[in-house]
């Protein structure tokens, strides 16, 4: 995946898990809980939904890096790399 | 119960509630006395499609869809009922203390449907169970549904369920009424809910148990058969009943309509077996029922039944109501509802009592539909049978609700007092 598929991936969870949110004008630099209604349960569910459909086993002490889009594309672009969308 | 000071006697209030065939009280009486039936095919996992009786509430009229999406549709089924109650009440809500505010709902079983649906999950990713939901808990705890109301109307006070099989929602409205009467709360939203049929393993139980209504009728609407000699098992169904209790001087205070007071209730067990109902039993917390109302049997208008067109079932209940009523000189008219809507499960019991309330206002009894040939086997004093019948004045109606484990509950509620602002027309 390269990393505009995987920023694509991540919005379409996103819009799973917030179905309420208008994420279009989503910031990719800041934090995703400065801009979206998202609590502790619903970054779990970020990290389940990856488990589920890509099989990515995200350790808790990696959790930071994903508190932003930039982030978290960073930290899933060499896990995913040989992995299609 | 009425020689009770006035801050001892419990009014109901305000009404919420979805059935198969009406999503307010005046949809679903309508239905009732128009014959229409709630029960539709359905499918569920694992087998043959079945017959159920399915809501078609809107959970987005309170509820925004990630809170849809985090709770359960118990908790839906909860809360849509819940902010109904509460804008039919006329309470201020915003000037209510919700610390004195408690929320007793009965659930005849809870977290089936996440356990299956969860179970089926894994079963996608070879039984890894680190795909196992992290919601599986708040999902499954058991107060789940009060639990949903609590965090949607920002109440504060006291909130649980009530697991008591299909008694469960008379359980949740003696909850209420006892709470009120210990002065633990001011306002209780009480009654039960069920999310029942989107779990396979009750369908599949009452499969087993040779209980379940299979489609030998000719079509859904008449598959749900109570006391007829064609019946053939249990329709099963979703559904809520929540209303506001208070004390009748608070009400009073504020002028609040009142559909009614709660004039007797007991609860009882039968002590004797883990399916099968008991004459004897029901008999028994009948007479309770009437004794602590101070009413013989020849004071209750109207008494919605149990029978969930089983076999045995509706005959040990026909023979509990005949030994109590037959003998008086003004049995009441019996009817049932589940041959409209299928069994609620936690929500039968109160469904069942607000399908009845509004005879106080138009003196008419909804009948029991699918009843072209009672069983002589169930001599039920009185029957209204496929017809609605119009009985004049209603002052007392008796609800029924007994089940699994033996357990038997009656509500008896009373007109509104001739002092009060009534939610009736007359």
């Amino acid at each position: 995946m390269t990393r505009p598929e995987i920023r694509g991936v991540i919005l379409d969870i996103l819009e799973n898990i917030a179905p309420d949110e208008d994420l279009t004008d989503l910031n990719d630099s800041d934090p995703f809980r400065e801009q979206m209604e998202l609590d502790s349960m619903d970054f779990l569910d970020i990290v389940m939904e990856l488990r589920k459909r890509y099989r990515v086993q995200i350790p808790e002490e990696d959790y930071p890096n994903l508190n932003t889009m930039n982030g978290t594309v960073d930290y899933l672009e060499p896990k995913l790399a040989d992995t299609p969308v | 119960m009425s020689d009770r000071p006035d801050h001892e006697r419990i009014v109901i209030t305000g009404v919420g509630m979805t059935a198969p065939n009406g999503n307010s009280l005046a949809e679903y009486r309508a239905a009732l006395l128009a014959g229409k039936s709630g029960v539709v095919p359905f499918e569920t996992r694992y087998m043959p499609p079945v017959l159920a009786g399915v809501c078609d509430f809107d959970p987005l009229r309170h509820q925004n869809r990630r809170e849809v999406r985090r709770g359960t549709r118990a908790g839906s089924v909860a809360v849509y009922c819940a902010h109904e109650a509460i804008a039919d009440s006329g309470l201020p809500w915003d000037e209510v203390n919700k610390e004195r505010v408690g929320v007793y709902l009965g659930i005849t079983e809870h977290g089936n449907v996440e356990t299956e649906n969860e179970i089926f999950e894994i079963s996608q990713f070879e039984y890894d169970t680190k795909v196992w939901s992290h919601h599986h808990n708040p999902r499954t705890v058991a107060n789940n549904p009060a639990g949903e109301v609590t965090l949607s109307l920002k109440i504060s006070g006291p909130h649980y369920t009530l697991g008591a099989a299909c008694a469960a929602g008379n359980a949740g409205l003696i909850q209420g009424c006892q709470m009120l009467r210990l002065g633990e709360v001011d306002m209780a939203l009480c009654g039960g809910v069920s999310e029942s049929i989107h779990t396979f393993g009750i369908f599949a139980s009452f499969a087993a148990q040779g209980a379940l209504a299979c489609c030998k009728a000719s079509s859904p609407a008449e598959a749900c058969r109570p006391f007829d000699l064609a019946r053939n098992g249990i329709v099963v169904a979703e559904g809520g009943g929540i209303v506001t209790l208070e004390r009748l001087d608070s009400a009073k205070k504020r002028g609040a309509k009142i559909y009614g007071e709660i004039a007797g209730h007991a609860m009882n067990s039968d002590a004797s077996d883990f399916v099968l109902p008991s004459r004897t039993g029901q008999a028994r917390c009948l007479e309770m029922g009437l004794e602590r109302a101070g009413l013989g049997p020849g004071e209750i208008d109207v008494l919605s039944s149990h029978a969930t067109a089983t076999v045995q079932g509706d005959i040990e209940e026909a023979t509990a109501i005949g030994s109590v009523f037959g003998d008086a000189k003004t049995p009441p008219a019996v009817n049932n509802t589940k041959s409209f809507i299928g069994h609620a499960m936690g929500a039968a019991g109160v469904l069942e009592l607000l399908g009845n309330l509004p005879s106080f206002e138009d003196g008419v009894v909804h009948p029991t539909i699918n009843c072209p040939d009672p069983d002589p086997k169930c001599p039920v004093p009185n029957l209204v049978a496929n017809d609605a019948k119009r009985v004049g004045r209603v002052d007392h109606v008796l609800n029924n609700s007994f089940g699994m484990l033996g357990i038997n509950s009656v509500v008896i509620v009373k007109r509104p007092p001739n002092d009060v602002t009534s939610a009736w027309a007359n």
